[in-house]
């Protein structure tokens, strides 16, 4: 693609970029970091690569940006090929901008010469009203002139950010840029920068660990596991409709229990839910801990609190329930008035449990 | 096939040539080996019987038992001066603390030479010891014989100790804090805690020190030749040089090569388990334990010791004769000569290596598998190639060099060329790169292994192609590094030796082979001054090993770079 002539005054002008990612493979040495994986970028939307560290969507991530080669498959920006099985685009002709976790701002050269590092095609002067331009969109155009260490974690991102946004990358991609920073900080810096990117109206892969994060900034989430992308979809999608018990898990702390699938409905100890879809047989049984109800009115399940922890906007519960071997954990709001020993009655909101065919290998987080 | 390569050449434009320059390197390097065993191989016809019945024993088992006498003593020495200043507190601790790398600046063969004439029935120690005894004649008074194995054992551990020092007191003071506390804790007495705790944890820096020593210690020509002491090494120059003989030469040099691969396997069992050390937790500086009266004393005269022996007192000596030597007769012409000689052939052979060093660093990084591993690895081979080693595998690839040479001018010109690469230096220049190359590549390497891949990356997707990332962003980046390699590759340039003395033109003298034929020939001119000369260069990279042992590192840059950057 080609992106016409530059036009500095027009900042919207930019277009969007749209990237597709066809059958991608990553091998190492024998080892697979990327097992046959498709996804596509439409113009705009703003779209979290979340798994585990090792998923692989670091490399993805690398991939789209072309400094590494994929072992096969093909990527497309915009239409046209930069990485197939006979053609290679490098990093510096693809247009897209990458922002690290340790924002890898050249230490040799002040915020502003990072800043117009990308814009050395243009006369100094445009290149450097265009880069103050950029600085002062993140609020930095006083610190122009020092250099980049000087500057604090969440300043040392935004410049980041300015520097890679300045070329006008059609796709920009990110990984993990909020990490590095404490807290508190970390919400305003990702607020501002979402704020940014959706003015700008670009494209963009956020690469994160953090399911919570996931859902603040993105418009569509890929959950990766070992290699593979396991669901795409909305922060919505995944989290009320899981497709396995790998990105339930991921979401939400859960109580799992063992059960029988027998047409259509599942028998536990805390009730009888329906499991449509579920091949009669052994299955999983998963309740998110705010699915347990500490109603003595309704309730018809016995159970005894085992402890109670007091975590500020919620406490945690543990109840013991005749019948299930792990003490199950619950989320309450005001639940002071409970203490450890107490016999309560338990009910289940239904909708807050999911039925899974027997669980797969990884029983990592049973229990959990 | 085609694609692939293709591909990767449009992912690494712009840089397209280093691996093809970078083989070109290993293979120039990993010539003299292969050209050795060729050579070995042609038989020494009737010289082999008198070399297997009387040079080839002695030779080896005078090297082994140098080796291993040395070996004993750098340990001992470098490992306890290194736990003394790090984990007591004494007067004069600040100071020792660097102080203890002097020796390093001194060559064997310039210790072996001052001491010879220190400790001589006529010279001064031994002049003082009879006058404060009262007795009149050198006869009365009969020392041990400085010129014996146990004298060279000595001397070369109280000048080589200093690998093994810097080595493992960068070890203790790094990553021994929480783990001496918790011994302490749990019982253990400062005694208890160096046999128990420190000496095993640092088994792998005392391995790689020692044999970085022993490999100098194998290298030497001049100290053992001058304290009669008849190693391989010394077995090889007169083998060769005495009695003509190059095949005969050459094998002993084969076994000598075999003697470094022993050696380095040894290092590598030693340190098999480094990662475990390698990998405690953030760093703490171990709080040093204050010593009092006797102790302190004893600890003081305890670094004070190696020092003296060591650097102080040869130093002095060949800055007082030095001094006395320019009073009496000023700076020779020849001298200034030899100066300028050693400076120009070390100047010339520093750039080539740092011009090889960078590429070969720079194919590493933007291309790493296993290929450029297999390639890095070869190019740095040289720097366990003993010198007269290596001068010996080179014969075979400069006279083939030649012959293209000469063949190709005749072809051009009508006219044959000499012994061109020999004659010209060029030979020389060859062994020094191919000998220390690796410490080129090493500090460009560790320079740019401090900066992140990250940057390389957004430099690229900002527009950059690979060879702009390497002038725009490592070049500046690493330019401190790059001056600290020309530093040491310089100077060890200037002190090498045992391959000048067997590459050299004709009639071409650097201060390094004055020096040798000084010594060998019982004179002493302007050896002194040479010597001096040699010792005074050799301060500049301890001067710089002693700043960067005791700066705290950045991670990104260092200190002074960083200043340097934000005042400029």
């Amino acid at each position: 693609m080609v992106r016409g002539p530059f036009q500095a005054a027009l900042p919207r002008a930019r277009c969007a970029g749209f990237l597709v990612v066809e059958n991608v493979r990553q091998t190492y040495d024998g080892f697979e970091a990327l097992h046959d994986v498709s996804l596509a970028v439409a113009p705009g939307e703003i779209l979290c690569l979340l798994g585990a560290s090792g998923c692989g969507k670091t490399t993805l991530l690398r991939l789209a940006a072309g400094v590494e080669v994929p072992s096969g498959g093909r990527i497309l920006l915009d239409g046209v090929e930069v990485a197939g099985p006979t053609n290679f685009v490098p990093p510096e002709k693809r247009g897209v901008g990458l922002v690290f976790q340790d924002y890898a701002l050249f230490p040799h050269m002040t915020v502003l010469e990072n800043v117009m590092f990308g814009l050395r095609h243009l006369p100094h002067a445009q290149a450097r009203e265009l880069a103050m331009r950029g600085l002062a969109r993140v609020a930095l155009d006083h610190y122009a002139d020092s250099y980049p260490q000087l500057l604090s974690g969440g300043e040392q991102q935004r410049v980041a950010l300015a520097r890679a946004l300045a070329p006008r990358p059609s796709v920009i991609l990110m990984d993990e840029p909020f990490s590095n920073l404490d807290q508190r900080l970390r919400e305003s810096i990702r607020e501002e920068t979402m704020n940014l990117l959706r003015e700008e109206g670009i494209s963009a892969v956020v690469v994160t660990h953090d399911p919570e994060e996931a859902m603040h900034i993105a418009d569509r989430i890929a959950l990766m596991h070992k290699g593979e992308i396991v669901q795409t979809g909305t922060a919505e999608d995944l989290y009320f409709c899981p497709e396995s018990l790998f990105a339930a898990r991921f979401f939400c702390d859960l109580n799992e229990l063992d059960a029988q699938a027998q047409g259509g409905e599942v028998i536990t100890p805390l009730g009888t839910f329906a499991a449509p879809h579920i091949a009669d047989g052994p299955c999983v049984v998963c309740i998110r801990p705010q699915a347990l109800l500490f109603d003595t009115d309704r309730g018809g399940i016995e159970g005894t609190i085992t402890a109670r922890r007091f975590l500020g906007r919620v406490d945690r519960l543990r109840v013991n329930v005749p019948g299930i071997e792990q003490e199950l954990h619950a989320r309450l709001r005001d639940a002071r008035a409970f203490r450890p020993g107490q016999v309560v009655r338990l009910a289940v909101d239904a909708r807050d449990v999911l039925v899974f065919p027997q669980r797969d290998h990884d029983k990592g987080k049973a229990g959990a | 096939m085609t694609s692939l390569r293709n591909i990767s050449a449009r992912f690494a434009n712009g840089t397209a040539g280093l691996p093809a320059v970078s083989l070109l390197v290993a293979a120039l390097v990993a010539a003299p080996v292969i050209s050795l065993a060729l050579l070995a191989a042609k038989g020494s016809g009737d010289l082999w019987p008198h070399l297997a019945a009387y040079v080839l024993p002695q030779a080896i088992s005078d090297t082994l038992l140098l080796l291993m006498g040395t070996g004993v003593l750098v340990i001992v020495i470098g490992t306890g001066a290194a736990w003394l200043v790090t984990a007591y507190d004494f007067p004069g601790r600040k100071i020792f603390q660097w102080a203890l790398l002097l020796p390093l600046a001194m060559p064997t063969y310039i210790i072996a030479y001052a001491y010879l004439d220190l400790l001589h029935p006529i010279g001064p120690v031994q002049t003082a010891l009879r006058a404060a005894l009262g007795l009149s004649s050198p006869r009365d008074l009969i020392l041990p014989d400085i010129r014996s194995m146990g004298g060279c054992i000595l001397l070369f551990g109280f000048v080589l100790y200093p690998y093994v020092y810097f080595s493992t007191r960068a070890m203790f003071v790094m990553q021994m804090a929480n783990l001496v506390e918790v011994g302490r804790t749990l019982g253990a007495g400062s005694m208890g805690i160096f046999l128990r705790v420190a000496l095993p944890l640092a088994r792998p820096a005392i391995a790689v020190g020692t044999s970085l020593a022993l490999m100098d210690a194998l290298n030497d020509i001049g100290a053992s030749e001058f304290l009669g002491v008849r190693t391989m090494t010394v077995s090889i120059y007169s083998t060769w040089v005495n009695r003509s003989n190059l095949p005969g030469a050459a094998q002993i040099a084969l076994i000598m090569l075999a003697l470094v691969i022993a050696l380095i396997l040894i290092e590598r069992f030693a340190r098999r388990r480094q990662s475990y050390a390698g990998s405690a937790q953030r760093a703490r500086r171990l709080v040093p334990e204050r010593l009092r009266g006797v102790k302190a004393l004893g600890a003081w005269l305890a670094c004070a010791l190696p020092i003296f022996i060591g650097f102080v007192a040869p130093a002095l000596y060949l800055f007082v004769e030095a001094l006395a030597r320019l009073r009496f007769a000023g700076l020779s012409s020849s001298l200034l000569t030899q100066i300028g000689n050693t400076v120009l052939i070390s100047a010339l052979a520093t750039f080539v290596s740092l011009a090889l060093g960078l590429v070969l660093a720079f194919t590493a990084r933007m291309m790493r598998n296993a290929v450029t591993d297999v390639i890095l690895r070869v190019a740095s081979l040289g720097y366990a190639l003993p010198g007269t080693v290596l001068a010996i595998g080179l014969l075979g690839p400069l006279a083939l060099m030649d012959d293209a040479i000469a063949s190709v001018s005749e072809l051009l010109t009508g006219r044959t060329t000499g012994l061109v690469m020999s004659a010209s230096g060029v030979a020389l220049i060859y062994a020094y790169v191919a000998r220390f190359l690796t410490i080129s590549t090493g500090n460009v390497e560790s320079g740019l292994s401090r900066l992140s891949l990250s940057l390389d990356h957004a430099a690229r997707t900002l527009g950059e192609s690979a060879g702009g990332v390497s002038r725009r962003i490592h070049l500046p980046l690493i330019s401190p590094a790059l001056a600290s390699a020309a530093l040491l590759v310089f100077v060890d340039c200037m002190k090498e030796l045992p391959a000048t003395l067997l590459l050299r033109p004709l009639n071409f003298e650097t201060l390094a082979t004055h020096l040798y034929g000084e010594a060998a020939r019982g004179t002493y001119e302007d050896g002194s001054i040479a010597a001096l000369a040699i010792v005074l260069f050799g301060l500049l990279p301890m001067i710089l090993l002693a700043r960067t042992s005791r700066a705290p590192k950045k991670a990104g840059l260092d200190m002074p770079q960083r200043e340097g950057i934000a005042h400029g």
